[in-house]
């Protein structure tokens, strides 16, 4: 088992009171926890000092985490002999066991009163895990492979950590932020109890050429001035494949060209909207007769995007 | 030996609605706590007059939210339904925002 060092993740010293501990954790949930929180890794920085905090609050396993001797963080290291007898009554050895599971059996012990755990059906715990897709993933839906590793409990109160592996369909169209359920792929429930189930926190990766808002899709589409005066037709490409856009003549920078039905799709529910986003791009290199054109286009065209500046000027 | 079988991830609004029971057992909190955050309105039944009450299916996902950040931040009810509501503004304009720069490139 490696050891971690409960005092250093929560920035206190070994006999730190029970008041100033509290501090410490309450300092820095309010600055990593992952609801409030958009600190890089927020979440993993929670979790452990969640872990230290829930053994250090607790006088008895604070006692218990304090027999085990200080180590350096991370080295390999087992409790002292008489450990196992005094606050695990005796709870089996400490292989595929880490410091997170062995006090949080301790806990359930504890908070038993020494009842058995056989007496009550518990449901097993719900799990939540983050799940990163492209946008194309998103877009069409697709298959993963989480690896979870989970607390299951064993009939006696004991916990030990378990790998296991849940292959998830994803359907087509999740957004951003959204959360899904997977029901009965939670912790196992014990004596009857139900599973649990496990969420999904879906996290979608930016995409070189679409942007997501919700349901609605947004590309750019860049035209010539002279396309956005003439009106053009253009093939645009969309996540779900390549279509002919008609761009009207005297279409204005910024303009939004809706195809109706072509943003994220999901079940049977109404699609999003794929919006091209007009971009007037002008040549920054020009030859000679293109000069002369643009001249003689300067001097023919009554034109004037500032005519308001002059009546405010008047 | 056999391919692991697939599961489906659902959508949270793929339930219509969701049981009061349903939501005591996903956020784990004591059924009094839960009444009071009813009370305080970061709950809200679809028909608070009714004999069974039921909720839209997002709110699953608030009586977790809930009971992670009574455990989390040691916080009573009150103090739970207040963070709740911050949350739920930050969530609305995070997504505003996010509509904003799909929109403006």
């Amino acid at each position: 088992m490696k050891y971690k060092d409960y005092y250093e993740i929560l920035g206190v010293k070994r006999d730190a009171g029970a008041d100033d501990i509290k501090t410490a954790y309450r300092k820095l949930a309010r600055k990593y926890h992952p609801d409030v929180s958009k600190e890089k890794d927020a979440e993993a920085k929670f979790k452990e000092m969640a872990e230290a905090y829930e053994t250090l609050k607790d006088p008895e396993k604070r006692a218990a985490y304090d027999q085990l001797g200080s180590h350096t963080p991370g080295q390999e290291f087992r409790p002292p002999p008489d450990w196992n007898q005094q606050f695990a009554q005796g709870q089996g050895g400490f292989e595929d066991i880490d410091l997170e599971s062995l006090f949080a059996g301790l806990g359930r012990r504890q908070g038993r009163a020494g009842a058995r755990a056989a007496d009550y059906p518990m449901a097993g715990s719900d799990y939540e895990a983050v799940v990163r897709l492209s946008f194309t993933q998103a877009f069409h839906g697709t298959e993963i492979d989480l690896e979870l590793s989970t607390l299951e409990w064993s009939p006696d109160g004991g916990a030990r950590r378990v790998p296991h592996r849940v292959k998830t369909r994803i359907p087509r169209g999740v957004t951003n932020g959204e959360k899904l359920r997977v029901p009965g792929k939670g912790g196992k429930g014990v004596n009857g109890g139900p599973d649990g189930d496990l969420y999904l926190d879906i996290e979608v990766a930016d995409h070189p050429v679409y942007r997501m808002a919700g349901k609605d899709v947004y590309i750019d589409l860049p035209l010539t001035p002279w396309e956005a005066i003439l009106g053009t037709s253009v093939k645009l490409p969309t996540p779900a494949g390549a279509v002919t856009l008609k761009v009207p003549p005297g279409t204005r920078v910024g303009q939004e060209l809706r195809l109706s039905g072509r943003g994220m799709t999901r079940g049977s529910g109404a699609a999003g909207h794929l919006y091209a986003v007009v971009r007037i791009e002008v040549p920054t290199v020009v030859d000679d007769r293109e000069k002369a054109l643009y001249k003689e286009l300067s001097e023919t065209s009554n034109f004037n995007p500032r005519a308001h500046f002059e009546q405010e000027a008047a | 030996m056999s391919p692991a079988p697939i599961e489906d991830a659902m959508y949270i609004d793929a339930f219509a609605e969701v049981t009061w029971s349903q939501i005591v057992s996903a956020s784990g909190l004591p059924e009094s706590e839960l009444r009071e955050l009813v009370r305080y309105g970061a709950l809200v039944p679809q028909n608070p007059e009714a004999p069974t009450w039921t909720f839209e299916a997002r709110s699953l996902v608030v009586a977790r939210t809930a009971s992670r950040i009574r455990h989390d931040f040691e916080l009573d009810p009150h103090a739970v339904s207040v963070v709740l509501c911050y949350l739920e503004r930050i969530e609305r304009l995070e997504a505003e925002l996010r509509a904003l720069r799909a929109e403006r490139g």
